[in-house]
């Protein structure tokens, strides 16, 4: 009621506001842009949507965030038992249990972010179907959730070192560029997988799968040391062999010799990425009619 | 100061049928790639999807219109026709196959209300993710949330998770951040069809004081009476193309004049196909307005004749004419049955007969009137012919301050509008009320 009592001011400020934003062309696009202005514009969303899958991710949970903490270790204990008391797989000289969760946290990192992305667009369907934005902002957001999870699961980690008396070296201080790493890998595939999965349910089912085999393509409970030195490269082309290497090699400096791995890692991590999301942004414009 | 708010300039969309609902599993995409390798191959190459005989369906059809700013129009039309392909266009949603379209302004659309709402959420927290998904940057949201709390009329549960909402929290809830939105130009599609109906009294209100702030409005809607009251102009689609662009009174006749058969007069040629027994048929339902013509938008004002002809086959039946009628909701308003003393109590020989009823002017409510004809005899009851939506009418309230609405622009309850005399006079003051 109070707003027709001043028209004429509103007028004005629609029409202030109108001079400020440049007008809208919508055509068929030709060609694969990135648009990254109109990611930036829609930040405010990005945020939101985050912090949506944030808050809503342990609701209704008796235990709530403590799964964070339970997850890494109750894995770190089965393959500690498993594999380095009954299989004794070397663990490059720190203690076993220490070697595996430093591998678990990313992994499980990883592979929470590539879950997540893959089924993301599908989840959101009724927002895709009713609402313009930059698309990419939905797999976007999915993988920084596991974020949270990580920075709760990784204080096992310190409290292991500190039991262990290992001492970390300045190396950490790349941590966070590692992390980066993980995140862009899981992104990478997710935006492809995601995608995929507008058209084809049958990445639902695949996924699974994929992230099981994956793991034992990756130095996750075995030491990278282990694969002979002429596959190396190869091996590195998986990029979260590179950056589980790097991750113990941050943490206490353990065999530099694995260079070359995170080198091939990084080059197919960016490989990765760029098919990623050129794939999906020339799918994007299909996804609100075929989802 | 015109100038254009929204431009469209022969806009097509093309949907490949099948693909539209439906997804695809791998393994028929594999199973089209070795059936067909060649084809699949050459698709592929040239862009196209993988359906060799994908029929295509074009919702829209060279589409164009300019909307002013400031302008509030809404689109009409049957299911399919279009209306919601063209708003998810202009909402960025899906692409044109063809043309441009530019839009000068914010936009902000509606195609549902409360898109985005998580159920585990509070309402405080549904209101930011809401906002956001609909394009309000988080300072607006904070400066605006008081209103929009007070609108919904959710004070004391704005803590609660929105699962434990009632529908009709909900809903007022959602249309409420919806309705504080700020941009140039809304995009509105039927989400008025929700929520009880004070509270649709309170939305359409709200809808039409942003129209007057000067805001573009794109309205979609199926209620006409709500299309007719807020939209001076109206644009009607009919298989993905503008049939009508214009004063929103004409377009909604000739959108009503174009159904399947509800319009103010219908006629049935094939008189073995008409409704009825071996008795009688029916063969024509009219309205008519005092000059005679069939007219399918009516002023509230003027009288109207409901007529059907009718042919008795058998006589000796006493046969009873009568007409019942519906508002757009379904309701059944009244129901006269014809009482002649020439025909009452009396059976009819064979023959071809017309009969008409009138109804007075200033008595119908405005909106449409759906009537159903039917013929029975009384004693004991048969039904001879029963046509549902044989004819209706819209009735228009262009308001004017001489008919039942007064000098009040609302919308007005009830499912009819008599005119009625009043008397006030001055009491004067009696002993017993200076006691008091």
């Amino acid at each position: 009621m109070t707003q027709a009592s001043v028209p004429q001011s509103s007028v004005e400020e629609a029409a202030s506001h109108e001079a400020k934003f440049a007008p809208i062309v919508i055509e068929p696009s030709r060609g694969v842009s990135l648009r990254l202005q109109d990611l930036w514009e829609f930040r405010e969303l990005l945020y939101f949507l985050f912090w949506r899958d944030l808050k809503v991710r342990y609701k209704q949970t008796l235990l709530g965030g403590a799964w964070a903490i339970l997850q890494p270790l109750a894995t770190t204990v089965i393959f500690t038992v498993v594999l380095g008391r009954l299989a004794k797989v070397s663990s490059d000289g720190v203690p076993y249990s220490l070697f595996a969760l430093s591998g678990l946290l990313p992994w499980q990192l990883f592979s929470f972010a590539l879950t997540a992305s893959s089924a993301s667009l599908v989840s959101n369907t009724q927002l895709i179907t009713k609402v313009y934005f930059p698309r990419l902002i939905i797999p976007i957001s999915s993988v920084l959730v596991g974020l949270v999870d990580f920075a709760v699961g990784s204080t096992t980690l310190v409290a292991l070192m500190v039991y262990y008396r290992v001492v970390p070296t300045w190396g950490i201080l790349i941590l966070p560029l590692l992390i980066v790493f993980v995140i862009v890998t899981a992104l990478s595939v997710g935006l492809i997988l995601s995608a995929l999965n507008v058209q084809y349910r049958d990445v639902r089912h695949a996924v699974p799968f994929l992230i099981q085999i994956w793991m034992f393509a990756t130095p996750v409970v075995y030491p990278s040391s282990l694969v002979p030195a002429r596959w190396r490269v190869l091996y590195g082309l998986n990029p979260m062999a590179g950056v589980i290497d790097a991750f113990r090699w941050a943490l206490w400096g353990t065999r530099a010799g694995t260079g070359e791995v995170i080198l091939a890692s990084i080059g197919s991590v960016l490989a990765l990425l760029l098919i990623g999301v050129y794939y999906f942004r020339s799918v994007e414009r299909n996804f609100a009619d075929l989802a | 100061m015109s100038t254009a708010s929204i431009e469209v300039n022969e806009v097509s969309k093309r949907y490949e049928i099948g693909r539209r609902q439906t997804y695809k599993s791998l393994r028929e995409s594999i199973s089209d790639a070795l059936s067909a390798p060649a084809r699949f191959i050459r698709d592929r190459l040239a862009g196209r999807a993988s359906e060799g005989s994908a029929e295509t369906f074009w919702a829209l059809r060279d589409v164009s219109f300019q909307i002013q700013q400031g302008e509030v129009v809404g689109i009409v039309g049957r299911n399919g026709a279009g209306k919601s392909t063209l708003l998810k266009v202009l909402s960025r949603i899906t692409e044109p196959t063809t043309g441009r379209l530019v839009l000068h302004g914010r936009v902000a659309s509606l195609l549902e209300v409360g898109t985005g709402f998580h159920p585990e959420l509070s309402g405080r927290e549904n209101i930011y993710l809401n906002g956001a998904i609909l394009g309000m940057r988080r300072s607006d949201i904070r400066r605006r949330f008081d209103e929009i709390v007070a609108f919904a009329e959710v004070e004391k549960f704005i803590d609660t998770p929105v699962k434990r909402y009632s529908s009709g929290m909900y809903m007022r809830l959602a249309f409420s951040v919806a309705a504080h939105l700020e941009p140039e130009i809304l995009l509105v599609d039927e989400v008025l069809a929700v929520g009880d109906a004070s509270f649709q009294r309170k939305c359409l209100n709200k809808m039409e004081s942003v129209g007057k702030l000067g805001r573009t409005v794109f309205f979609v809607s199926h209620n006409m009476q709500a299309v007719t009251r807020l939209c001076p102009r109206a644009i009607m689609l009919e298989d993905g193309r503008v049939r009508e662009d214009g004063q929103t009174a004409r377009v909604v006749t000739s959108y009503l004049r174009s159904g399947l058969g509800t319009s103010a007069a219908r006629e049935w040629t094939d008189v073995t196909r008409a409704p009825g027994n071996d008795i009688v048929r029916l063969h024509a339902v009219r309205v008519r307005v005092e000059s005679g013509e069939t007219e399918e938008a009516i002023d509230i004002r003027r009288p109207i004749s409901v007529e059907m002809d009718f042919q008795v086959l058998t006589g000796g039946h006493v046969l009873v004419p009568n007409f019942h009628f519906f508002n757009e909701d379904g309701t059944c308003l009244f129901v006269t049955v014809e009482l002649s003393a020439e025909w009452k109590r009396k059976p009819r020989p064979v023959g071809t007969y017309r009969a008409a009823v009138h109804i007075p002017g200033n008595f119908l409510a405005e909106g449409t009137l759906v009537i159903a004809a039917a013929i029975s005899t009384l004693d004991p009851v048969v039904i001879h012919v029963h046509e549902l939506e044989a004819v209706a009418v819209q009735i228009v309230d262009s308001g004017g301050g001489d008919t039942a609405r007064g000098d009040y622009v609302g919308q007005v309850p009830g499912s009819v509008r008599p005119l009625l005399t009043w008397t006030t006079t001055v009491v004067p003051l009696t002993s017993r009320q200076q006691v008091t």
